[in-house]
């Protein structure tokens, strides 16, 4: 499986970026061209967009947040982690293990993109 | 699952929405307008940063001055033989209190870009205000009844009420000092009345100081 880098993945998103006020139609395809896969599945985002409000989350409080199952939460967040999108660090609390996840500079670079996007496709609905 | 399928067939990072279906699959989503399909995700990661962020809503350290004030508040009412003063003392430890505290979940909302009228702060305020408006009414009742005895009771029942309700939409640790409260509270109504301040010192006190270090350890101030 090919893998990009992350640092690939935020540059080519930069280029990416739309020019707004352009007509409607090319504009929303230019803002949409590189919208970020990772991001955008719905658990997914609901991880990144908590984590960007709290310095860290445990993964019992993600999972009641984003109301995911254990595995469904597990899954998704390795994927935001291989991308570089949160950090994850597992301590013990006694005998008990923690799991915590913190937002990275990249992850909340991915969500401001992200946001941007979603405006620029708005924004280019609005003027056609 | 829809995304996961894509995923599979394609190893690209990002994907063109021409060929994307929005994070909540479906069929009526699918022959959404993209526009339409936008505002959903950004309305869903509004209210997912507002459920969110009523965990950083409370601020530990501002529990920690509010428990000192207490205690000094404590020392200053163990001596004194006056009601009035008595009462003046703690009144003006409570104004004292609310203030520092109030001013460190503003200081921390804006350290952390949270908005202050979020939802998750609003209904915190509306779960934490009517225990503590019953209690300046009772106040106000039990003192002129010559009932000064029972209030250090009043006071840690209701405002452990508050902390519960409001807590609700908090972290988990506020509603556990809640129930403390409202446990120290159900002690002090048997206890001798001579012990008010103790209770107090040891409630608004040490409660506070105890739960504020743990909330600012844990959740970032």
């Amino acid at each position: 499986m090919a893998k990009t880098t992350g640092v690939a993945r935020h540059r080519d998103a930069a280029d990416a970026r739309p020019a707004t006020g352009r007509v409607g139609g090319r504009v929303a395809a230019r803002a949409s061209s590189a919208l970020d896969r990772i991001i955008h599945e719905r658990l997914r985002l609901g991880i990144v967009s908590a984590l960007a409000v709290n310095t860290a989350l445990t993964f019992n409080e993600l999972k009641q947040l984003v109301r995911a199952t254990d595995g469904n939460l597990s899954v998704h967040a390795r994927r935001l982690e291989e991308a570089g999108y949160i950090a994850c660090s597992k301590t013990f609390a006694g005998r008990v293990p923690r799991t915590e996840y913190r937002l990275t500079a990249a992850g909340r670079r991915a969500l401001e993109r992200y946001l941007e996007h979603m405006e620029a496709l708005i924004q280019a609905t609005r003027e056609r | 699952m829809a995304i996961a399928g894509r995923e599979a067939d394609t190893n690209l990072p990002f994907v063109s929405l021409d060929r994307l279906s929005p994070p909540s699959a479906d069929a009526e989503s699918v022959t959404r307008p993209l526009h339409v399909r936008a505002l959903d995700n950004l309305q869903f990661i509004r209210d997912t940063m507002e459920r969110a962020s009523a965990f950083t809503a409370i601020s530990g350290r501002g529990m920690i001055a509010m428990g000192m004030v207490a205690i000094a508040a404590a020392g200053v009412a163990s001596v004194q033989r006056s009601r009035v003063e008595w009462l003046a003392i703690w009144l003006a430890a409570a104004v004292v209190g609310a203030a520092l505290g109030g001013a460190a979940i503003v200081y921390k909302a804006r350290a952390s870009r949270t908005p202050l009228l979020s939802g998750p702060a609003r209904k915190f305020a509306l779960g934490f205000a009517p225990p503590i408006v019953v209690g300046a009414l009772l106040t106000w009742a039990l003192y002129r009844a010559g009932l000064d005895g029972v209030l250090p009771a009043v006071w840690l029942l209701l405002y452990g009420t508050a902390v519960v309700c409001g807590g609700t939409f908090s972290v988990p640790v506020v509603p556990v000092m809640g129930m403390c409260f409202m446990a120290l509270g159900a002690v002090s109504l048997v206890a001798p009345p001579a012990w008010g301040w103790l209770e107090l010192g040891l409630g608004f006190g040490l409660l506070h100081i105890g739960f504020g270090i743990a909330i600012a350890r844990r959740y970032g101030g």
